[in-house]
């Protein structure tokens, strides 16, 4: 009880600037962030470069993504082919650019139905708690307990091969880091005055979770979202890596690496390449998930 | 706190179950039957019928998990469907190249996350911090087979410090644990220097400064003392990612260890091994928490006097 004044004292003392801060439009703060966190930027503009380029593909390079030319086998850079021909003679810029639309690709769409279905389960696990708490948070303890690579390697063996089984592998695997922080959030907002408010003036349970809790849980799930897509982009370029996941002949960056590692010390850049591209990527977005963290949520900081 | 390490061991059982249940739950929903893939497309039905019976997949579901947790709790789980002998022995055989290669780049990743986060700590905001934190996104961002090729092909290849593959003596440990801690260090170095940071504006700090100890004393035996509470927390979190990095590095480096095993056993189509070395791996994670736990009760004063 006495916290909870001291709480609300505190909230008071703060209030001036506090009230100012969250008056701050989604748009403020980003712009602030822009003005602060150049890094930031450029990684945004980083990655909208990639996208540009995962879209126009075709018009961007002369090749065909799987268009072999053996005489130029595995050819170093040159003009024609600016980062060489692999082992059957096919451009590797045409490849790596296709190759960025599945990476794209996966790193959004199993990211999005984790945050949805993260944020679902982790709000209903907070505000309606006992069983269904219960339920949910081992569920959640049992998921997290595997390593999520070897996780993601028996899904992959249960599902099959394919772009569309990749989506679901690294959406159930990584569901349960979102419901726990959604979870943690849904706890705080629960005791929260408009909480409080909108109960006793009688608001159904479902609309308080939809229209109270889940959009003061945005913020930090936009920071998470930012932040989990370049570990989707790990994940499955490791298991196209391991010759799980994306088939030849598609064109996918952890593919590309594993392809190139036997000629590793004859023609390094067939496996350097595709890796720098998901290092630029990754890099950017784990730069912009830091900026919008620190403007959006400081207090994801230690997570 | 006995009571509370006692729940802590409980819950830990609870999951453990739970992921025996799911990891065999999932294997035996796999499409097409495992007999057919193991025996081939044109075996006669009654030799079917016949090994179906011999290993038991004709018993209702609770029969089969029943009959694998008990085998399992003595050790054993089975044998493997494409080398022919019991999943234990090879799993002995691989398990302690995986726990020195994950025990290696455990070291590596705390020597250099540490130390690169208490001096960014120590000198915030400065060229250096900068310098240290891009740095250790760098690390993060790297995937951990990028690492090990450059490693192998600049040490092994190009310097030919040490052998390209296979662990004979600890030399060949060396590029696979830096290559694994690789990723681990930077977000170590991340962690120690935001909680050193947050430490060192603490009252207690300016108190043992003010009764005249050196600064480098209060950072070492103050402050970076209260601020490894949340790093082991981390470590035991690295801990599943460090043994999915080695499924990765494991395959660079042909160490033939329980990564490389999973891997092997997926090609291979072999449940039981499959079976055996997620287990296995995911039981080592849920005791890394379980430690990191009870290691944090014993730590920090306040949850030890809290319960």
């Amino acid at each position: 009880m006495r916290d909870e004044q001291e709480e609300i004292l505190t909230m008071q003392m703060d209030s001036p600037e506090d009230v100012l801060g969250e008056a701050d439009t989604l748009k403020d703060q980003l712009k602030r962030m822009a003005r602060q966190n150049k890094l930031a930027v450029i990684s945004a503009v980083v990655i909208l470069l990639f996208v540009l380029g995962a879209i126009f593909a075709p018009v961007l390079t002369p090749y065909e993504f799987d268009q072999q030319d053996v005489i130029n086998r595995l050819a170093p850079p040159s003009a024609e082919h600016l980062l060489g021909t692999d082992e059957l003679g096919r451009d590797v810029l045409t490849r790596l650019l296709y190759g960025s639309r599945i990476s794209l690709l996966v790193g959004v769409v199993p990211t999005v139905i984790s945050m949805l279905a993260g944020a679902v389960l982790g709000i209903c696990a907070g505000y309606i708690g006992g069983k269904t708490d219960v339920i949910i948070m081992r569920l959640a303890d049992i998921m997290l307990a595997f390593p999520s690579m070897l996780l993601a390697m028996v899904i992959m063996y249960t599902l099959g091969d394919g772009l569309i089984n990749i989506f679901l592998a690294l959406a159930l695997v990584s569901w349960a880091s979102v419901a726990r922080i959604v979870r943690a959030e849904t706890l705080k907002l629960k005791e929260s005055v408009f909480v409080e408010a909108a109960k006793s003036l009688g608001v159904s349970r479902l609309k308080i979770m939809c229209r109270h809790i889940f959009p003061n849980c945005l913020p930090s799930m936009i920071v998470l979202f930012t932040l989990n897509i370049p570990s989707a982009i790990l994940s499955e370029s490791s298991l196209s890596f391991l010759g799980i996941g994306i088939k030849y002949p598609q064109a996918s960056w952890g593919l590309m690496v594993n392809l190139g590692r036997q000629f590793l010390y004859t023609k390094p850049w067939l496996s350097l390449a595709p890796s720098i591209a998901i290092m630029l990527v990754v890099l950017a977005f784990n730069f912009l998930g830091d900026g919008l963290r620190d403007v959006l949520d400081p207090h994801l900081k230690d997570q | 706190m006995l009571l509370n390490i006692g729940k802590r061991v409980l819950q830990a059982l609870v999951v453990l179950i739970g992921v025996a249940l799911l990891i065999f739950i999932m294997l035996r929903i796999v499409p097409g039957n495992a007999i057919i893939t193991m025996m081939g497309e044109h075996a006669n039905p009654e030799a079917i019928e016949r090994m179906t019976a011999e290993l038991g997949l004709d018993k209702p579901f609770y029969v089969q998990f029943y009959t694998y947790i008990t085998g399992a709790l003595r050790g054993d789980f089975g044998t493997s469907y494409s080398l022919h002998v019991s999943v234990s022995s090879l799993i002995a055989q691989a398990f302690p190249n995986t726990v020195c290669l994950a025990l290696a780049a455990a070291v590596v990743a705390w020597l250099i996350g540490i130390v690169c986060g208490i001096i960014a700590a120590i000198k915030e905001n400065s060229l250096l911090d900068r310098l240290f934190m891009g740095f250790s996104l760098f690390g993060v961002s790297m995937p951990v087979f990028m690492v090990a090729m450059v490693l192998q092909y600049l040490f092994a290849y190009k310097l030919g410090w040490f052998g390209i593959s296979g662990v004979s003596d600890w030399r060949g440990f060396v590029l696979p644990a830096i290559a694994l801690g690789w990723n681990s260090a930077g977000s170590i170095a991340r962690l120690t220097r935001s909680t050193l940071v947050e430490v060192l504006q603490e009252d207690y700090i300016d108190t043992a400064r003010a009764k005249g100890r050196r600064r480098m004393g209060v950072i070492l035996f103050h402050a970076l003392r209260n601020s490894m509470l949340p790093v082991i927390t981390m470590m035991a979190v690295q801990l599943s990612s460090l043994l999915s990095g080695a499924v990765i590095c494991e395959t660079i480096f042909s160490i033939n260890g329980i990564g490389r095993l999973a891997v092997d056993a997926i090609s291979g189509r072999d449940i039981p091994l499959l079976q055996g070395t997620i287990l296995l791996s995911t039981a080592l994670v849920i005791l890394g928490n379980l430690v990191a736990d009870c290691l944090y009760s014993v730590l920090d004063p306040r949850v030890r006097k809290g319960d």
